[in-house]
C-alpha cells in the first residue's frame, strides 16, 4: 500500500519537475536538478539546514518567532508532502486530494510548533555535520548536537538522492517519519478516524 | 523519599526484574511487543503520579532557585563522579580505547575540573562516552529481553533494568570513598534528574500529559536504546517507506 502511495507521490513530482523544466525554470534552479544529486550535495543542503536551525536557536528570539522561522525551514528543506502523508498512513487512502493537500499544509504547523517549541531547550546548543554516507539511492547525513551540560547526541538527516530534499530526521535512532505515524494515527483514532476534524484540530493548534 | 525506601524500592524492582525474567519466553530480539504490558502500564500511570506529586515540584523549585551555571555544575559533578563505574563497563566489554578516554577524562575533571564541577576536558576533546552495564550485558551476547516500564526509571528492558541495578551496586567509586562522603555522588545524580526534568520539563510534560504517553515512550526507548548499542533492527516500515519514495 504504502509503495503505491509513494508512487503516486513520485508521479506527481516528477510531472511536477518536468513542467517547470518545459518552462525553462529549472536552470535557475540548481538545487532541484533533475539528476541525482551528489553526497557532496545532500551534506551541503544539510549545512544550510543546520546553519538556520543553529541561527534560530541562539538567536534569542520569541518562541512564535522561532516556531515561525523553523516552519519556513521546514518548508524550504524537507519534502513536507511526503513526511506528512507517510505520519497520515494506510488512513491517508481515501482522503481526497483536497483533505490531502489541507492535511499536509496543517501538519506543517503542527510539526513546527512541536518541535520548534523546544528550541528553548537548545539555547547555547550547537549542531554540525559529521559525515555523510549512501544507503541505497538516498543520503544519510550525521549530525552531532551539542548542549551545555550533555553529552552530544545524533540526528541523521535522509536525504533523497532524486530531488536533493530531507524526507526524515532520526535522533538518537528515533524517526519523525515512524514516530509522527504512530502519533497522528492514535490522534485519528481518538477523533473516529474523521480526517477534516483532525485537519481542523491540527490547524488550531 | 527516604534513603531507605528507596533502597527498598529498587530491591524490589531487581526481584521484580527477576521474577519477569524468570517468567519471561525468549526473549524478542526486535520489534515492540509488550507481554507484560497491564504491569506496566500500571507502573507508568504510578511514575506519573510520583511526577505530578513530587517530582516535577521539586525539579520546578530546583531549577527556579539555583541558576543554570549551578545546575551544570551539579550535573558535571554527578557525571564525572560516575565515571569510575563507566570505565569499569568500558573494561567488561573489552573497549580499551574508551576506558582510557574515559580514565583521562576522569583524571582531568577531577583536577582541573575541581573534582567534577567544571567539565574541562570536554574542551580539549575529551567528550562524554557514556556506557552502562546493560551494554556490557548487550556486548557480552544477552538478549534484550522484555520491555519494562520500572519505578522511578521508565522505561527499560529485563536486560537493561539489570543493568541499572549492577550499576547502581557496584559503583566502584561509592566502594572507595569514605563514609561521609559516600552519598555524596548519589544525592548529586538525583539533582542533576531534577535539573534534567527542569531542563525538558515541555517534552516530559507532553510525554505524560498525552493519552499515547505510553506508546510514543516504548517506541522512542526501544528505538533510541537500540540506536545507542549499534543493534541493526530490520526495521521493515520505515524502509518500505523510504523505498517507496525512491521509486
Amino acid at each position: 500500500m504504502m509503495r503505491m502511495m509513494g508512487n503516486e507521490i513520485s508521479m506527481t513530482r516528477r510531472a511536477f519537475v518536468g513542467g517547470l523544466a518545459g518552462l525553462g525554470v529549472l536552470a535557475a534552479m540548481p538545487g532541484r536538478a533533475l539528476a541525482a544529486i551528489s553526497a557532496g550535495q545532500a551534506e551541503s543542503l544539510i549545512n544550510k539546514v543546520v546553519a538556520d536551525i543553529n541561527s534560530i536557536i541562539n538567536s534569542g528570539g520569541s518562541e512564535s518567532a522561532m516556531i515561525k522561522k523553523f516552519e519556513g525551514v521546514f518548508a524550504k528543506y524537507a519534502d513536507v508532502n511526503f513526511i506528512a502523508l507517510s505520519a497520515l498512513g494506510p488512513d491517508g487512502r481515501s482522503a481526497s486530494s483536497g483533505q490531502k493537500s489541507a492535511f499536509v499544509k496543517a501538519f506543517r504547523g503542527y510539526i513546527a510548533r512541536r518541535y520548534g517549541s523546544r528550541f528553548r531547550e537548545f539555547q547555547g546548543g550547537r549542531i554540525d555535520v559529521v559525515s555523510t554516507k549512501q544507503v541505497k539511492s538516498r543520503f544519510e547525513v550525521l549530525t552531532k548536537t551539542t548542549l551545555k551540560g550533555h553529552s552530544p547526541f545524533d540526528v541523521v538527516f535522509i536525504v533523497s538522492s532524486k530531488n536533493g530534499k530531507f524526507i526524515d530526521m532520526q535522533v538518537e535512532g528515533i524517526s519523525i517519519v515512524k514516530s509522527e505515524r504512530k502519533e497522528i494515527g492514535a490522534m485519528l483514532d481518538r477523533r473516529k478516524g474523521d480526517l477534516n476534524r483532525l485537519i481542523a484540530d491540527l490547524q488550531k493548534g | 523519599m527516604t534513603k531507605t525506601n528507596f533502597k527498598a524500592t529498587v530491591v524490589l524492582a531487581g526481584l521484580a526484574l527477576m521474577g519477569l525474567s524468570a517468567c519471561a519466553s525468549a526473549p524478542a530480539p526486535s520489534g515492540y511487543s509488550d507481554p507484560h504490558e497491564d504491569q506496566n502500564r500500571w507502573t507508568h500511570r504510578a511514575n506519573v503520579k510520583l511526577d505530578r506529586a513530587l517530582v516535577s515540584p521539586a525539579s520546578n523549585t530546583y531549577g527556579t532557585i539555583l541558576p543554570q551555571p549551578v545546575r551544570d555544575s551539579v550535573s558535571s559533578f554527578s557525571d564525572n563522579a560516575s565515571l569510575p563505574g563507566v570505565v569499569a563497563n568500558n573494561l567488561l566489554q573489552g573497549n580499551i580505547e574508551d576506558a582510557v578516554h574515559n580514565t583521562v577524562r576522569f583524571a582531568f575533571n577531577s583536577t582541573l575540573g575541581l573534582l567534577g564541577i567544571f567539565d574541562v576536558a570536554t574542551g580539549v576533546g575529551l567528550e562524554e562516552r557514556d556506557s552502562d552495564f546493560g551494554e556490557t550485558l548487550h556486548v557480552w551476547g544477552a538478549p534484550e529481553g522484555d520491555y519494562v516500564v520500572l519505578p522511578f526509571f521508565g522505561p527499560s528492558t529485563e536486560r537493561d533494568g539489570f543493568g541499572i541495578l549492577v550499576d547502581f551496586v557496584l559503583n566502584p567509586l561509592s566502594l572507595a570513598l569514605p563514609t561521609e562522603v559516600k552519598h555524596l555522588p548519589k544525592a548529586a545524580w538525583v539533582l542533576s534528574k531534577f535539573g534534567d526534568r527542569y531542563q525538558f520539563s515541555d517534552t516530559i510534560d507532553e510525554f505524560y500529559e498525552s493519552e499515547d504517553g505510553y506508546d510514543l515512550m516504548k517506541l522512542y526507548y526501544l528505538d533510541s536504546r537500540r540506536y545507542e548499542l549499534g543493534i541493526e533492527v530490520e526495521d521493515d516500515e520505515l524502509e518500505d517507506l523510504y523505498d517507496a519514495y525512491d521509486g
